[in-house]
């Protein structure tokens, strides 16, 4: 079989070029049939355990190919909204190390998500974000209240809603304010094939993914090394977005591609510093009511380093 | 109401005869009417069990369903991969579980409501919508595991947590401290690790075998959620 998976990996790669260059062609469901998944997961170089999995793969293709030809279901069958979770955790796998180490060369919709987007990963990776800013940002209270004892812990369950709220809509209406701009400027260069509102939806979901690490890192009450790994985390995110976007938006002129880009960009880093600033402000004690940020700077300066490694290990 | 099939003999406005004399000599020349009612003997048996349910007392019928409840809070305690709880789902352990979670989580309203613990709405939100959108999640998945299991299923395994919750608010009765802290934070854990696996001996089977943990992660996520919401209890 390993001649096979030679002659099909060296396929693989013109029909990815090939469809990198031209988005518009309708090649989707060729693409789909020329490749497997599996083979997906083998190009992108992930290759640990799947040689045992390939009767399964094998099946994948066949069932691949018969829901191709079947016709699309109405949006009020279950069955529709079934299509949209049709992914094995392999795939979740590939999709999110693909955001997490964006390469100028793929395109994550097109090499990741192979025209076929899924909802599993952006409803929750969102809904793990939310959770894990409000958890994180409350883990802060309760390292800044062992220094400094006039601190009021309270448990701040609001915090989650804020979060869920946050994080839910800019992951929705971004998108699709996004993918409006794209099929009006689409309208006006008459041209194909800007993504559809799926695959945006799952570009923005997948990329929001390495904000959760970065979230949980935020503990450590350095605050150059705080701002260090959020200027990490929004370069690692918005170099997926702009590498994602860019061959859609390069025919078009070169005010609107870096404006659009740059807003992409712009709302990104919006939505990094105000949950950092939100979620990770100590409140100022009710007694005395010092400015927010000397009263962070002042209590994260004093916790000794012994603290602060007993705590993390606790 | 079983009745038997009445001759007209036994009408009470005809003239007394003894039962079937003179059958023999009967010459049907005009048309007998007959009434009665034919009962086939196996229905009336389940109309009386139906009865019998509906008349027994009320203790009998809140103990069937209280020896239910504790079965499989049982079966939840010491999980086996048994099909009590997927065959014959209820749940109204859920809800009691649910209620004395959420009653157990509020504080008093002394403090200002902003920056409180979850309320009870709060609470109740969580784990009701939590819980159907893990099976609705596991349903698009491809699950084959129906609604209701599923949400009977994610019910009962909050049991351990409540447990937790019951003997954080003992062990908060204490005095406060760094080692108060610890003994809860490892009480929640072991709690939270013991109500994972409980529902994943369950749950886990309905899955195909590639995305079992797609299914499984957010049932993770929805225990952790509601081991903070007890870690994180403080009275007032």
């Amino acid at each position: 079989m390993a001649a096979a998976d030679e002659l099909a990996f060296h396929e693989f790669e013109e029909a990815t070029n090939l469809l990198a260059e031209t988005p518009g062609a309708a090649t989707t469901s060729r693409s789909d049939q020329l490749t497997s998944p599996g083979h997906v997961a083998v190009a992108v170089g992930s290759g640990s355990s799947y040689g045992a999995e390939d009767p399964e793969e094998e099946e994948g293709d066949r069932t691949a190919l018969l829901q191709e030809e079947k016709p699309q279901p109405g949006f009020w069958t279950f069955g529709y909204y079934q299509s949209f979770f049709d992914v094995d955790t392999s795939q979740v796998l590939d999709r999110i190390k693909g955001s997490l180490l964006p390469r100028p060369g793929h395109n994550f919709v097109r090499h990741h998500l192979r025209n076929r987007p899924d909802l599993y990963g952006p409803f929750w990776i969102c809904a793990t974000l939310a959770f894990v800013l409000a958890v994180t940002g409350n883990l802060t209270l309760v390292l800044a209240q062992r220094r400094d004892p006039s601190i009021h812990y309270s448990p701040q369950f609001h915090k989650v809603t804020v979060a869920g709220i946050t994080i839910y809509c800019y992951s929705w209406l971004v998108p699709l304010a996004l993918w409006g701009f794209l099929r009006w400027r689409q309208g006006v260069r008459e041209r194909v094939g800007p993504y559809s509102f799926l695959e945006t939806v799952c570009v923005y979901g997948y990329s929001l993914f390495v904000f959760i690490p970065t979230v949980v890192l935020w503990l450590i009450p350095v605050p150059w090394l705080q701002w260090l790994f959020g200027a990490l985390a929004l370069a690692l995110s918005a170099a997926g977005l702009v590498l994602t976007l860019w061959p859609v938006v390069r025919e078009d002129t070169r005010l609107v591609a870096a404006a659009l880009l740059s807003t992409v960009v712009l709302l990104h880093a919006l939505l990094a510093m105000g949950c950092k600033l939100y979620f990770f402000q100590p409140l100022p004690p009710e007694q005395v009511a010092p400015p927010a940020h000397v009263t962070s700077v002042v209590l994260h300066t004093q916790l000794p380093p012994t603290v602060a490694r007993s705590v993390a290990t606790s | 109401m079983a009745e038997v099939a009445e001759s007209p003999a036994d009408r009470g406005t005809a003239s007394p005869r003894p039962l079937f004399a003179g059958l023999s000599d009967i010459s049907i020349s005009q048309d007998i009417p007959i009434e009665g009612e034919i009962t086939i003997p196996m229905r009336s048996r389940s109309r009386e069990f139906d009865s019998s349910t509906l008349n027994e007392s009320v203790q009998n019928t809140i103990m069937r369903d209280l020896k239910a409840v504790g079965k499989k809070f049982m079966h939840v305690l010491y999980p086996r991969k048994s099909n009590t709880l997927l065959r014959d789902w209820d749940l109204w352990g859920p809800l009691i579980l649910c209620v004395t979670l959420a009653l157990m989580l509020q504080r008093g309203s002394v403090d200002s409501e902003k920056d409180g613990g979850p309320q009870f709405a709060e609470v109740f939100v969580i784990v009701w919508f939590g819980a159907v959108t893990i099976t609705l999640n596991s349903k698009l998945l491809g699950g084959n595991i129906s609604f209701f299991q599923s949400l009977c299923v994610l019910g009962y395994c909050i049991l351990p947590l409540t447990v937790a919750m019951l003997i954080c608010r003992l062990v908060l009765l204490a005095e406060q401290g760094p080692i108060n802290f610890m003994v809860r934070l490892f009480v929640v854990v072991v709690m939270f690790a013991w109500s994972i696996v409980a529902s994943t001996a369950f749950l886990a089977d309905s899955q195909p075998p590639n995305r079992k943990a797609l299914a499984v992660y957010p049932v993770f996520l929805f225990y952790f959620v509601i081991s903070w919401m007890i870690l994180t209890f403080t009275p007032q």
